[in-house]
């Protein structure tokens, strides 16, 4: 069988970090196309979580496992280390409560893998320079209608996990869906982070 | 049951319903034998060639096997489910072998308290032993083996038939391809099981129950059915409808400093109870309600229902509505983690319908959606 197309630039480098027959969890999986593209490339196991009816339904035609639930409200109907692997693919920057969520996905996952619009990425730098609210790819919206809440970039994510016991595996950093290697901070407008517990996974509760 | 006229376009038609029965004993959880008894189904669609094409519906406290259609001589005695299957609908007959069975225990003409007691040669009434889900789920395997069906594409029911569903896929987990776990719960609250506690009350305390042998007093304890069916209906729908429905709306349009009808609700509730009480069994009330009381599927492995569903290989599409509050989504999230524990295909809808717990029997498109597509993924 020939697999489907990655929908989005960041699903070959997740998919390239799922161990075959993983067992994933995709958080904010919309209509499912990643966990297609993950059981179809990599053989793995799992399920979508989303809040929207559509995305539901979708996912139910996509022939992908679907658990409607609110991702603010936490991950508490999964157990610790139940998971291979939890991915959040381009959604942390719409969520209120980005500490809670990136604590609660290395709880459930052994690793967890997270991507994100880089809003330091040059193009998006200029465009506020100009006196604009970035309007990109990776951002598609305007500033009165988007439900990204907290954008951030690179070097922001990276302070951010050294100070709460996130240990950073691998990074993937892309533009145009080619990765960057040089001043990523500056030519990224995605990155790909594969991410654990600094201090080891919490213990799998009996 | 639905009043309307029927809508031909999409219904299964006029139905006839169907005895058979069965005389190999069947032991019950309680240890009772039941030695011989009837099961009363109805069937819609076509069994396909290799009997994979065939959906079990169960029904829930006081439906029946008359699932879908009507008949000829009554056309206004629809299908409990109607709404859901038909050719065309969401659980499509056109494709799909539907099985509605009237559970033993009952009073729609499978064997009951009501029925004849062959030992004795008078109704069992209260003789007749109480039985489980796991119960109804064996004397069903046996009504599928009759058929010829070893193997049910899918299980569906809402409620109580949802927790059959369940039960299904832990009793015989080679025979189900698919359960709908509809506005259900693992087990009944203490909540719960007081308000069934209270029907039962109503019904055991008419002095018109006779210890459950009225049959024979040519009485049928009516004033205990309707309270205990009024009490139900209140649990059945959310504040909001029933605000939405009745409000604080007066029949005559004033305050009469009496104690007859006045609110709009009062009224419902008695019309409801009235009619409740004039074609249900009382001592089939009692059983159901123990029924629902006893099920809890955890208990028998130290109350760990993930170790309870080990062994299940069904999928499952578990679905809960937002205002039940009677079995409220957080219930419904209990069966998911057991399910997610065992890594076991289940997809989970939290439905946003105002409706209360009889949401699982509305047509509300996004329920019906997600029915009608997990429906047709299904493999024959």
């Amino acid at each position: 069988m020939i697999a489907a197309l990655p929908a989005r630039s960041d699903f070959s480098a997740i998919a390239g970090w799922i161990k075959p027959g993983a067992h994933v969890l995709d958080l904010g999986c919309g209509d499912g196309s990643l966990l297609r593209f993950l059981k179809e490339t990599r053989g793995a196991t799992g399920y979508g979580v989303d809040i929207a009816d559509d995305n539901v339904l979708a996912c139910v035609k996509n022939r992908i496992n679907v658990i409607q639930s609110d991702l603010e409200a936490g991950l508490s109907g999964f157990d610790s280390g139940s998971f291979d692997c939890v991915v959040l693919s381009q959604t942390l920057q719409a969520m209120k409560h980005t500490e809670r969520l990136l604590k609660e996905i290395l709880r459930v996952g052994r690793e967890g893998i997270v991507s994100f619009p880089n809003f330091a990425y040059w193009r998006t730098r200029l465009q506020l320079m100009a006196g604009h609210m970035p309007v990109s790819k990776e951002l598609p919206y305007q500033w009165y209608d988007t439900p990204n809440i907290h954008l951030f970039t690179l070097a922001d994510f990276e302070k951010f996990c050294r100070g709460h016991g996130v240990r950073i595996l691998e990074r993937v950093v892309l533009a145009g869906g080619r990765p960057v290697t040089t001043w990523p901070n500056m030519l990224g407008a995605l990155a790909v982070y594969r991410l654990d517990r600094a201090g080891g996974a919490v213990p799998v509760s009996a | 049951m639905n009043a309307a006229a029927p809508n031909i376009a999409d219904s299964v038609g006029v139905v006839v319903p169907i005895d058979v029965h069965f005389d190999v004993p069947l032991r019950l959880k309680s240890g009772a034998v039941m030695p011989q008894y009837d099961l009363r189904y109805e069937t819609y669609g076509t069994l396909n060639e290799q009997r994979s094409n065939a959906v079990l519906v169960c029904h829930a406290l006081n439906a029946s096997h008359h699932v879908a259609g009507w008949y000829a001589n009554d056309p206004r005695d629809v299908g409990w489910w109607d709404n859901l299957i038909g050719p065309g609908k969401p659980v499509d007959t056109n494709r799909f072998f539907v099985i509605g069975v009237n559970n033993l225990g009952g009073c729609h003409g499978s064997t009951g308290p009501a029925s004849i007691n062959p030992a004795t040669g008078r109704p069992w009434g209260a003789d007749f032993p109480v039985v489980t889900v796991e119960d109804w789920v064996e004397a069903q395997a046996r009504l599928a083996t009759h058929l010829g069906i070893e193997r049910f594409a899918a299980v569906i029911g809402g409620s109580l038939g949802a927790m059959q569903a369940l039960q299904w896929t832990m009793s015989h987990p080679d025979r189900v391809g698919l359960a709908l776990v509809s506005a259900a719960a693992p087990k009944l609250s203490a909540q719960n099981i007081a308000f069934n506690e209270v029907a039962r009350q109503a019904i055991t305390t008419d002095p018109d129950f006779h210890g459950g042998n009225y049959y024979a007093h040519g009485v049928v304890p009516r004033r205990g059915l309707r309270l205990a069916r009024m009490l139900g209906h209140i649990t059945y729908l959310s504040d909001d409808a029933m605000a939405e429905k009745f409000g604080r709306e007066l029949r005559g349009g004033e305050i009469k400093f009496g104690f007859d009808v006045e609110f709009e609700i009062e009224s419902y509730l008695r019309y409801q109870g009235d009619k409740f009480s004039t074609y249900f069994d009382a001592n089939t009330y009692l059983r159901i309600t123990k029924a629902l009381d006893y099920f809890d599927p955890a208990l028998e492995h130290g109350g760990n229902l993930s170790a309870a569903v080990k062994g299940a290989k069904a999928r499952y599409l578990v679905v809960s509505f937002t205002s039940d509050w009677r079995f409220s989504p957080a219930r419904s999230r209990e069966i998911v983690k057991a399910l997610l524990d065992n890594r076991l295909d289940v997809t989970y809808a939290e439905i946003d319908a105002p409706h209360g717990h009889d949401a699982f029997l509305m047509d509300d498109p996004r329920y019906h959606s997600l029915i009608r597509a997990t429906m047709e993924s299904l493999p024959l």
